[in-house]
């Protein structure tokens, strides 16, 4: 009985560690071995030799990515378009659950949360469908109102100066709900005698959401605000690929890291120049959530994520 | 002065609720009434908010030819409830050898999953492993085995069992129970709304994938429904030529612009009927989570 305590410790524990083995097995399987299989960044792929016997060839593949001309084409768009999405999204989320909290009785909250929660549940495939019954050129319904009101029809899908703020409205309304809902169950935690002192001191309801709402969401808002920064170079592939498709036309305004990697990947075949452009992604990634960690840490250990 | 000031934020209030409430539910309003009217009137107006020319026709052509439909249909069903219950029985067993405070190396494990949500080897090395390594393109698995298990619905269910009182295992372990059936008798029963609550994230993840199909389905016969949906909206010729392949006769006479709608009126009709009734576990999830690696 006198063996090693690691052995004694694999055997009391041996059940629960024989559950997490499927679980062990699908993140080596399904995240780590693909870690490992990043070095075809650094390689000519071909099939034969597959990700551990093609040939090296250095850095051709980033070197090819980054004179293109798209890395920074696309990594600035994914940067600003995460960018735009946070500041509007958590701006319309929390007035709408502040309004929601002070507002209206019962059902009124039940039937606005719900209408506003509706479109977080439909595929992107679906708000596809939507936006091409909104905008086509010439049975879209903006256009049919433009011809209506006589003025001439504008032809959406082939001018990129729309675009960016169709995708900021397009992901708003798709998001609302969510941080409507996350948002107003903080609202709902924060300590009602604070409300009570705010009015004994004669403050109106603007002063009292100024004052006493927003102040104690900080903590929310910054917790989701770094969850989303630390994510600003993952573009969302549905929502983009979804809206855009294969229109090359607005490229200049909507291609992501996402949908340029992917149609490396599946239409041009370029597996070394899109394996490299992911890669660049996630250290860039890494690096970010990383730094934005640290920050945080340094300024206020609880609110840290790890 | 009091009176003033209320009625005044009440009044912008509703104005920003309701206006927010309608935007986000006159697109739907607009792709039922699409769906409802002329083919003639939609290439001549536009699509409209109203069906100002009644018409049922697409849905009739959709419901005559149905197979490719209902095929999707079955493959999407059988997807979701397949990716359900497997992501549910591994998520639960998972986070629950991940709650148990007197495991050693619970925060070893923690971190070996968390990890994979901070760096990952990108796109490329994953869809080289399935497609040329596992071979699981054009299986079923494919559509199965990638969404099965999500490290935020881990953590979510590892903090719910968490707050089961630990004297439930302890006097379990005392009367003889083994770990796998303290996990199976006792925490899982216990664990019913955070079961029901990611198990409807799963079911509605499943649902609405299309990626994993985009990616690794090339088979007709494997098509999920939405999917299904996106092959065929981007494709009209598509369309008429599956209406055909099923037996339609007149290809210039298929109302594409109506009958696109109604595909995307059947294919999202499940979510919107279940909406009502399982809208409440999503606010549950979505309140649960005070979420930290």
């Amino acid at each position: 009985m006198n063996r090693h305590p690691f052995w004694n410790d694999l055997k009391r524990y041996r059940v629960i560690l024989l559950m997490l083995t499927p679980a062990v097995l699908f993140y080596v399987l399904f995240a780590y071995i693909p870690m490992a299989g990043i070095i075809i960044a650094f390689k000519h792929y071909d099939y034969a030799g597959g990700i551990f016997g093609s040939a090296w060839n250095g850095l051709d593949n980033f070197r090819f990515f980054f004179e293109s001309g798209d890395a920074w084409r696309v990594t600035r768009n994914t940067a600003l378009y995460n960018i735009a999405f946070i500041v509007v999204n958590n701006a319309l989320q929390i007035a709408a659950a502040i309004v929601l909290f002070e507002v209206g009785g019962k059902w009124f909250r039940k039937i606005a949360q719900s209408a506003m929660f509706l479109p977080y549940f439909i595929s992107w495939v679906v708000v596809g469908a939507i936006a091409y019954n909104l905008l086509n050129y010439d049975i879209g319904t903006v256009n049919a109102l433009l011809r209506g009101l006589g003025l001439e029809p504008v032809d959406i899908y082939n001018t990129p100066a729309y675009w960016p703020y169709i995708l900021v409205l397009v992901s708003a309304w798709k998001g609302l709900g969510y941080g409507t809902v996350m948002y107003l169950a903080a609202i709902a935690g924060i300590d009602t005698e604070m409300y009570e002192a705010a009015e004994i001191d004669g403050a109106n309801i603007f002063q009292r959401v100024a004052k006493v709402t927003i102040p104690n969401l900080y903590p929310t808002v910054i917790i989701l605000v770094l969850l989303a920064v630390g994510n600003i170079f993952r573009g969302d592939f549905g929502m983009f690929y979804n809206m855009i498709g294969n229109n090359g036309l607005l490229f200049s305004a909507t291609d992501v890291i996402d949908t340029f990697v992917f149609r490396s990947l599946i239409t041009s075949n370029d597996i070394g120049m899109s394996a490299a452009a992911g890669m660049f992604q996630s250290v860039l990634g890494f690096a970010t959530i990383m730094a934005v960690n640290y920050s945080v840490r340094r300024y206020d250990k609880d609110r840290a994520l790890f | 002065m009091k009176q003033l000031d209320r009625k005044l934020f009440a009044g912008i209030g509703y104005v920003y609720v309701v206006l927010l409430a309608i935007l986000c539910v006159i697109p739907f309003v607009l792709v039922v009434s699409s769906s409802l009217t002329e083919e003639t009137k939609i290439t001549l107006d536009g699509y409209q908010f109203l069906p100002t020319a009644f018409s049922t026709e697409a849905y009739s052509i959709l419901f005559k030819y149905p197979d490719e439909m209902i095929h999707a249909y079955t493959v999407t069903i059988g997807v979701t409830l397949a990716g359900t219950l497997l992501g549910l029985f591994l998520t639960s067993m998972t986070a629950y050898a991940l709650s148990r405070k007197d495991f050693k190396w619970r925060n070893q494990f923690s971190f070996f999953f968390f990890f994979t949500t901070l760096f990952s080897g990108g796109l490329v090395p994953w869809y080289l492993l399935i497609v040329n390594y596992l071979h699981l393109k054009d299986t079923p698995l494919a559509l199965v085995i990638p969404m099965v298990l999500n490290v935020f619905y881990i953590i979510v269910m590892k903090s719910f069992m968490g707050s089961i009182p630990e004297a439930i295992v302890e006097s379990a372990k005392i009367d003889g129970a083994g770990d796998f059936l303290i996990y199976a008798r006792l925490i899982l029963p216990l664990s019913k709304p955070a079961l029901a609550t990611i198990g409807l994230f799963l079911a509605l993840a499943y649902w609405n994938d299309w990626y994993n199909a985009l990616l690794f389905v090339s088979d007709d016969k494997l098509m999920p429904l939405q999917y299904y949906l996106y092959k065929m909206l981007g494709n009209m010729d598509g369309m008429r030529k599956a209406m055909m392949g099923a037996g339609a006769v007149v290809t210039t006479s298929i109302p594409t612009e109506s009958l696109k709608m109604a595909m995307t009126v059947v294919a999202t009709g499940p979510i919107l009927l279940a909406y009502p009734f399982v809208q409440r576990y999503f606010v549950q999830g979505l309140t649960i989570g005070a979420v930290k690696g």
